[in-house]
């Protein structure tokens, strides 16, 4: 018999077989996808958020537990579990030897997010080459990977792992690790979960999933209905504003629209909704995906002018540009009068002080609601560009309850033999909000702490299976 | 039809600025990685991308010419195909490269030859044979009769080597010199810095990025890194600069010296010559293994004469002159003399119109880079 079953084929999986392995069980991974698609929403990660106590490698200055813990509880809003984070961040400082020793490679912070350049270490090539590694140093130990595998169901008695089901067959594993990801990518339960609006609409029908068409969220509904404790709203999901234009699935990290700041935003009814200049875009591009969720038809657009070019990250795709703000409405299909209203009350009410782009600078709005408080030039210089922004998902938040042996709970029961690492736990540590690179860190420990814990139960059951 | 001449000529002119499609791919995809940027750390393709905004004509030809087909990128990429966005960045380079070589060839008409290399390859190596088979038949000693010695200058005269290859080595000097310092004018790149001739000359001499940023190399059948191309490679560059290098000392000892070939095994013209074709030999083979492996997306289908064209003229070169040096005194030297001399023929006619024009554009593009990488950032993609 198998003795640790993975399913799954992300970065917690992986962590979670190869630590497994490293510890002497016969290992299976399960990854749903064919092997082009494998990695799960980690191949479109890019970084890992690093506790460090003094400048290592490709991270500098320090950046100790406390600012790390203080950091989670703020974008948590305190939905998190204070013992499983200092858990994850005390991993998150001692876990890159063990990554490089099985292929991963890191790089400074990225162009474009030297913001992070104290805090995260970026995989060399992203998150796929980091995929890749992993699955080199799995195959090279003997971890048997089957792809096109997705799990419809599992047996279990009284909270006990028996085997999974793939297409039919019934795969027996003395220990088992859940890692199969969220259910982002599943319209109909993202429909469910939103309802309709007041408006009438469901908004899922405008949003785009930035990472995997792969997380289905069919384990996580199997265990959930099979009585799993469960945690993290259900209802909530991590959105970015993107690109309109972007694929439905796996469009990642480049069809972000970075100039939200640096110009206005209107809605459907050519109307301004929100303050763009409320603080720096890395702090905020995560609130626009839900502002935009909640506007009429899911939609938005990023309006600039010529000042703005190249000062942001360069969009995937061009804007659609005019050289005069009336020409622009017509091509974005706006109402031309109401978007010249909004454009002249947006001119006439900014106070321009001194611009900078990396400061909180005093370039504001007067008497004008909703304000923009940093940023705010008048918009004036041809060309003008717009960008449609749609809501893109990241991820959900809707896992299961673990503590810190990430064992599966039945009623506050932990499972002897079935774990749970990655995105489907990561609720417990993330209940709300997120950072750059906690994603990757929360998989990293809790795969690495599941692959270990399930290999010492399989072993005890092997061995008790020797001794009968 | 006047007015039709007129008006085609116009058109001609219009399309002449336009990017070829093979262009616009490339700069779409560059659009992409632009926005993306995780394989930063691979090359000096990715930095030098992020400098731009927008990548028009003359920005793609550099890029293409700076990639060095590593892989890591591709195998890196979250919009690989099967992704809608098919982002092969290493395959669209190629493409591009292969154009840069063909606009920038002297003369112009000469650029086709770029396309279906193979066959070009394989007319003038055939071309190069008939030359000497053709000297030999008509050669009055009745052709390919052993000389006393193993004297090779009894088969084809010296004078008549020289005479054959000084006009061949020149012209191809010239002809690449033309090419790639137009190429170089049109990048813009500014003054080279002595500092930048330097970063330049280590960058080629060690092949830097061929060691995927981290050391480990770069990607041939699949996602793992390996040194392979890298130690390949300096095999065969390293080969044949011995090669040549024992070339020129023996034309030093001929007219200098005044002693004649053949030479001992422990001169050395024959010690120079006897290592660079071994090294030459072997790093062509290796190459010609590795090229066969490659991953389906990481090759250029279209390219695979070009590559392999240009490589079996090396092997070939190489063994055969070796295998001359080890049968000087058998029968079969004045076969093998011609073989080799009809195949150097071939590989130095093609040099102009093959593959090896990437080594000299690569170098062009690597010391734009050098000169660029020092001049600040006109860009800055800020936090607000």
């Amino acid at each position: 018999m198998i003795d640790v079953l993975v399913i799954g084929g992300g970065n917690a999986a992986l962590c979670a077989a190869l630590t497994a392995r490293e510890a002497g069980a016969e290992v299976t991974l399960l990854e749903a996808s064919p092997r082009e698609w494998r990695g799960g929403n980690s191949q479109h990660t890019r970084n890992l958020r690093c506790m460090h106590d003094a400048p290592q490698d490709v991270l500098v200055d320090a950046y100790p537990e406390e600012e790390y813990w203080q950091d989670l509880l703020k974008v948590t809003g305190g939905a998190t579990d204070e013992a499983l984070a200092r858990l994850v961040i005390r991993a998150s400082s001692s876990c890159r030897p063990w990554m490089h020793r099985h292929g991963v490679r890191f790089q400074p912070s990225l162009s474009g997010a030297l913001h992070t350049a104290r805090t995260n270490a970026f995989f060399l090539g992203g998150g796929k080459a980091l995929v890749n590694a992993y699955y080199r140093s799995a195959e090279a130990l003997g971890v048997q990977v089957n792809y096109d595998a997705p799990v419809d169901r599992l047996a279990l008695r009284d909270g006990h792992f028996e085997a999974a089901f793939v297409n039919g067959e019934r795969i027996a594993a003395r220990a088992c690790v859940l890692a199969a990801g969220g259910f982002e990518s599943n319209l109909d339960w993202l429909r469910q979960a939103w309802g309709h609006n007041a408006r009438g609409e469901n908004p899922v029908d405008n949003f785009l999933i930035r990472g995997t068409r792969y997380n289905t969220g069919t384990v996580l509904r199997f265990m959930l209905d099979a009585g799993a404790d469960a945690v993290g709203d259900p209802t909530q999901a991590h959105m970015v504003a993107i690109d309109a234009r972007a694929p439905l699935y796996d469009g990642g990290i480049c069809t972000r629209i970075d100039c939200v700041s640096l110009g206005i935003v209107v809605n459907r009814e050519a109307q301004r909704f929100y303050d763009e200049g409320e603080d720096f875009w890395p702090k905020r591009y995560a609130i626009w995906g839900r502002l935009v969720a909640q506007q009429p038809g899911q939609v938005a657009w990023s309006i600039i002018d010529a000042k703005a070019l190249g000062r942001f990250m360069p969009p995937v795709f061009p804007g659609v540009r005019a050289d005069a703000p009336r020409d622009l409405a017509v091509r974005l299909g706006l109402d031309e009068a109401r978007f010249m209203r909004t454009l002249h009350d947006y001119n006439a009410a900014t106070r321009e002080g001194t611009f900078d782009h990396t400061a909180l600078d005093d370039c504001r709005t007067e008497g004008l609601y909703p304000p923009k408080s940093h940023w705010a030039r008048r918009l004036d210089t041809p060309p003008f560009f717009g960008f449609a922004l749609k809501p893109g998902v990241t991820f959900t938040y809707l896992g299961l309850k673990t503590d810190a042996s990430a064992a599966v709970q039945f009623a506050g029961q932990p499972s002897a033999n079935l774990f749970v690492a990655g995105e489907m736990m990561a609720g417990n540590v993330l209940g709300k909000g997120y950072t750059a690179g906690v994603g990757m860190s929360i998989g990293t420990a809790f795969g690495r702490i599941a692959g270990a814990n399930a290999a010492a139960v399989a072993r005890q059951g092997a061995a008790a299976h020797a001794q009968a | 039809m006047h007015k039709l001449e007129e008006l085609t000529r116009q058109a001609a002119a219009l399309t002449r600025g336009m990017p070829s499609i093979e262009v616009s791919d490339a700069a779409r995809m560059l659009q992409i990685c632009n926005a993306c940027r995780y394989c930063e750390g691979y090359c000096a393709v990715f930095p030098a991308m992020t400098r731009r905004l927008a990548f028009d004509r003359a920005d793609v030809h550099y890029l293409a010419n700076l990639c060095h087909n590593c892989g890591a990128c591709l195998h890196a990429c979250q919009y690989a195909p099967p992704h809608e966005f098919g982002v092969n960045l290493p395959r669209a380079m190629a493409r591009v490269r292969q154009q840069t070589w063909a606009e920038h060839a002297w003369p112009a008409a000469f650029g086709a030859l770029y396309r279906r290399n193979g066959v070009w390859v394989a007319l003038a190596l055939v071309a190069a044979l008939t030359l000497f088979i053709a000297l030999a038949a008509l050669d009055p000693g009745g052709g390919w009769r052993m000389p006393p010695q193993g004297d090779f200058y009894r088969v084809v005269p010296h004078r008549l080597m020289v005479g054959l290859f000084l006009p061949v080595f020149v012209y191809v000097v010239a002809v690449l010199a033309i090419g790639v310092r137009r190429f170089f004018i049109g990048l813009q790149a500014g003054t080279p810095t002595k500092p930048a001739v330097r970063d330049a000359a280590r960058d080629v001499l060690t092949l830097r990025y061929l060691d995927g940023g981290h050391g480990d190399g770069c990607n041939e059948a699949d996602d793992a890194f390996t040194l392979a191309r890298r130690r390949a490679h300096h095999l065969v560059f390293y080969g044949f600069l011995l090669c040549f290098a024992a070339t020129c000392v023996a034309t030093l000892y001929h007219f200098v010296l005044g002693q004649r070939a053949p030479y001992e095994w422990t001169s050395v013209p024959k010690l120079l010559g006897t290592s660079g074709g071994a090294a030459l030999a072997l790093g062509s083979a290796w190459l010609w293994w590795l090229h066969r492996r490659r991953h389906r997306l990481h090759r250029e289908p279209t390219q695979t004469g070009l590559d392999r064209g240009f490589i079996a003229l090396l092997f070939l070169t190489a063994t055969s002159g070796l295998a001359l040096a080890l049968l000087r005194s058998s029968a079969a030297m004045p076969l093998l003399l011609s073989l080799h001399l009809a195949t150097v023929l071939a590989l130095f006619v093609t040099l102009p119109y093959g593959k090896f024009a990437h080594g000299v554009y690569r170098g062009a593009a690597l010391l734009k880079w050098a000169i660029e990488k020092r001049q600040p950032a006109r860009l800055d993609v800020g936090e607000s």
